[in-house]
């Protein structure tokens, strides 16, 4: 910490830096589970699904030497997370929330153990984009590196947000998540859309993991992953299902999580784990504050079973 | 039949045979719908009507039996199928889309959808073809947002929108008021006259066959019990036909009971919606000892939050309930002291734990009591199977026993099994919604009599209805609910049907409709006119 020529400056520029960073995996994550609750069903498993797209992202980039193929595979991967965990809610009598548990367990422990190897070697990482170049400051060209991931992921956003409204692919996914019954009569196939959403929820959370290990941490361990998973899921409902409001949301979870790395760069030692903490009371705090006794969540899916 | 080109086609049901398990449902069943007539199927609930529709749409298969649409056998293996041979069906639960738009749920319902959707296109299109119906509806308004009848009318536009030329209409009736089904059903006689549709109703109201169809088919126990012209029928041929000649309890002698003093007090009420919304909206109602009074509404205007609030399943918002002058908040400790008992709508999943047993849900008044409760903690299983087992005798419940779940119970026998619990002991205020809705002519006449009787034992009794028939019946007094408040109150002896109906939709009622039983001054809040727009515009529209 020896450059300080920005003094207390730094810490909205670190918090900004850290927002990008940090939001990246909950980008993904929270817009893979949008898609997903959009059909009616929720998947906790994301959280398996992120530490699985981890751990296969950055084996894949150690074993070819490509980022982007991990990327893929990762993604892949999250896809057939989603696939298993729609399948198994197909099922009658099968409830989305206790599967989505067992196989956040399933992924994660799994990826521990196919990942052992990995711990060690150092794979290519993904690059990021500077859009620093007209500071002469060596601090606001560091936190203007924007990675490739978030770029794709803030794209995304609006063109998931769109395609929602515009298309038949989106317009059948909301049906089957406003009622299915309407769904069945209008001749759509309930199961099947909601397969395809959760594919598609897995393969963005496989994604959003593989950033983890490519790029931010930036390696592969059994820590990686600090809950990012399940609170995407509580950031879904903060964000009212809306793709756009996902990422508002996601870059305010990262900005909360980057705040105590930030504090610690200016000198701020004190309270440091309590500052790490504050993306956790963040999502505590939104939760009480946006929920009601009294009301239904307004915007969710009238099919999910968390607000049937 | 008509000038117009016959593109109304005729539909027949050939001696159609479903079998579910060991289970008739329906047995050779025949019908013939002649092009451009409305034709009536009529029959009690579980007489074998929507088993019929679904075999002719496609959502069941029959074990024998053929559908041929104008004279050609067609096979019709799903709904898509129903929907190329022109055959539509608008269901009793509307299917629309609630959080979407007219628009969309049009759009979406067509069976080729292109990927990328030109909404400014389609709304063009659609703008023209509304203006070939004989009614119109809002594209721009979410569905959710629309009165029933205005759903319904939806729902038959899709219809016609995806080329129906058969229209099948499961009790499109049961959720309008009169003035909105005389107009909706008009409005489909009309397009049949005009040959453009053949249609089919099912229904149980003998009013409507009488005015709108043409011919009838009646149904009882999954058989064809009559057939023909409408002409040839009076409402007491098709009721024999209907029922057969189950006997059914003659309604009870309603004893003059003097009317003092009153037990239940509503003061300006309100109240919301799961969603936030106010529900109720400033309701004043007494109910004296010995007094039924009804509550009418179309469903959907507050009457499920209101009971709700009553049944102490919902808080308030504003306002205050009294009962026997004391106010009253409806905790256990509160319903036991001035002996308040309710028999919600859909008892199974608002008054039962469908899990437990029927000798445990009957105890949930007082198994905390002695003599359940030995020393107020030790429950004693053999005083409620016993109990049980007297109420289940008294109130005639068929059950498998006292230790069978309630869940296995059907309809009639679950609502008789809660109100054995509700009505069994001393009760002076009882709170009743829809208590007869899905069941058949006998446990009708059965549970009216058994609130009838309670009545004439000097309860107070609040009975809130979407059945206007029964509330005619039943109530001294009634009073019309719509958008969250009271606006019409009336004697059963001197309704009006076209004020009620009105009132029932919302529109201000005439001041001087109001009619004080005993020379008492009205209890009702002053008939105020309501802006539809306002209320309707509360549901939030959807964020996506």
């Amino acid at each position: 910490m020896d450059d300080t020529a920005l003094g207390w400056w730094g810490v909205p520029l670190a918090v900004l830096a850290g927002a990008i960073r940090v939001s990246t995996p909950f980008l993904f994550v929270s817009l893979g589970e949008c898609l997903t609750e959009k059909s009616g069903r929720i998947n906790l498993g994301l959280e398996g699904t992120l530490v699985m797209g981890a751990m296969s992202g950055y084996a894949v980039s150690y074993a070819t030497g490509n980022p982007w193929l991990g990327v893929l595979v990762a993604g892949l991967a999250g896809t057939v997370f989603g696939a298993l965990h729609a399948a198994i809610c197909s099922l009658d009598r099968v409830n989305d929330i206790a599967v989505g548990i067992a196989l956040m367990l399933l992924g994660t422990g799994l990826a521990f153990f196919l990942g052992k190897p990995y711990i060690q070697p150092q794979a290519p990482q993904l690059p990021a984009i500077g859009f620093g170049w007209w500071s002469s400051s060596q601090q606001v060209r560091d936190a203007l590196q924007v990675n490739a991931l978030f770029l794709i992921g803030a794209v995304l956003a609006p063109v998931l947000l769109w395609g929602l409204r515009n298309t038949r692919w989106g317009m059948t996914l909301r049906i089957v998540g406003e009622s299915a019954e309407a769904a069945r009569a209008m001749g759509y196939a309930v199961n099947r859309t909601r397969m395809l959403a959760t594919m598609a929820g897995g393969f963005l959370a496989g994604v959003g993991g593989s950033f983890l290990s490519l790029h931010y941490p930036g390696s592969w361990n059994e820590r990686l992953s600090s809950g990012q998973g399940i609170t995407a899921v509580a950031l879904v409902i903060f964000a009212r299902w809306d793709p756009v409001l996902c990422f508002w949301a996601a870059l305010l979870f990262g900005g909360a999580g980057a705040l105590g790395p930030a504090l610690q760069s200016v000198g701020v030692t004190q309270g440091y784990y309590l500052f790490n903490a504050a993306p956790y009371a963040l999502t505590l705090a939104i939760m009480i504050a946006t929920s009601s006794a009294r009301h239904r969540l307004a915007g969710a899916p009238a099919e999910l079973s968390v607000t049937r | 039949m008509t000038a117009a080109p016959p593109v109304a086609p005729a539909l027949e049901a050939v001696a159609i045979t479903k079998r579910f398990g060991a289970f008739t449902a329906l047995d050779a069943v025949t019908l013939k719908v002649r092009p451009g007539t409305v034709h009536a199927l009529l029959g009690e609930n579980g007489a074998g009507k929507s088993t019929l529709v679904k075999c002719i749409m496609g959502f069941y298969r029959p074990d024998e039996g053929a559908v041929v649409v104008d004279n050609h056998e067609v096979a019709i293996g799903n709904p898509r199928v129903a929907q190329k041979h022109g055959l539509g069906m608008v269901y009793q639960h509307f299917t629309l889309v609630p959080r979407m738009t007219v628009l969309e749920n049009l759009v979406m319902a067509r069976a080729e959808v292109p990927g990328l959707i030109d909404w400014a296109a389609e709304r063009a299109a659609l703008t023209d073809f509304m203006r070939t119906m004989p009614f119109a509806v809002d594209l721009d308004a979410p569905v959710a947002t629309l009165a029933a009848g205005d759903k319904q009318k939806a729902e038959i536009v899709k219809q016609l929108y995806l080329k129906a030329r058969f229209l099948i209409l499961d009790e499109p009736t049961s959720v309008l008021t009169p003035d909105e089904a005389d107009e909706t059903l008009g409005l489909i006689r009309g397009m049949a006259r005009a040959g453009r549709l053949s249609v089919l109703i099912i229904t149980h109201k003998f009013r409507e066959v009488m005015a709108f169809a043409d011919d009838v088919s009646v149904l009882r126990r999954g058989r064809l019990t009559g057939s023909g012209l409408v002409a040839g029928h009076t409402p007491d041929t098709l009721a024999r036909l209907m029922i057969g000649d189950t006997a059914v309890a003659a309604p009870a002698a309603r004893a003059a009971t003097p009317q003092t003093d009153v037990r239940l007090e509503v003061v300006g009420l309100h109240a919301q919606d799961d969603a936030g919304n106010p529900a109720v909206r400033g309701v004043d109602v007494r109910v004296r000892a010995g007094e039924i009074v009804g509550v009418a509404g179309v469903s959907g205007n507050g009457q499920v939050e209101l009971v709700q609030v009553l049944a102490g399943q919902r808080p308030a918002s504003a306002g205050a309930l009294r009962v026997h002058g004391a106010p009253y908040t409806a905790t256990r400790a509160e319903m036991r002291r001035h002996k308040v008992f309710s028999l919600p709508e859909e008892p199974l999943k608002s008054a039962c734990v469908p899990g437990m047993s029927v000798a445990e849900n009957m105890a949930f008044r007082n198994f905390d009591q002695p003599p359940f409760a030995r020393g107020g903690w030790w429950l004693d299983t053999g005083a409620m199977r016993k109990a049980a087992l007297a109420l289940i005798d008294r109130y005639r419940v068929k059950t498998n026993g006292p230790e069978a779940a309630i869940a296995t119970l059907s309809g009639g026998n679950v609502q008789r099994a809660v109100l054995a619990r509700e009505l069994s002991g001393d009760v002076s205020v009882l709170i009743v919604a829809n208590p007869v809705f899905g069941l058949d002519f006998a446990a009708v006449a059965d549970i009216h009599a058994q609130i009838v009787e309670a009545r004439n034992r000097g309860t107070a009794v609040l009975l809130v209805s979407e059945d206007l028939d029964e509330l005619l019946e039943l109530s001294d007094r009634l009073l019309v609910m719509s958008h969250g408040r009271i606006v019409h109150e009336t004697t059963p002896a001197s309704a009006d049907l076209t004020v009620i109906g009105r009132c029932m939709a919302g529109h201000a009622a005439p001041a001087a409709a109001h009619t004080p039983p005993n020379g008492r001054t009205a209890e009702t809040t002053p008939a105020a006119t309501i802006p539809a727009e306002t209320t309707h515009a509360d549901h939030p529209s959807p964020a996506l």
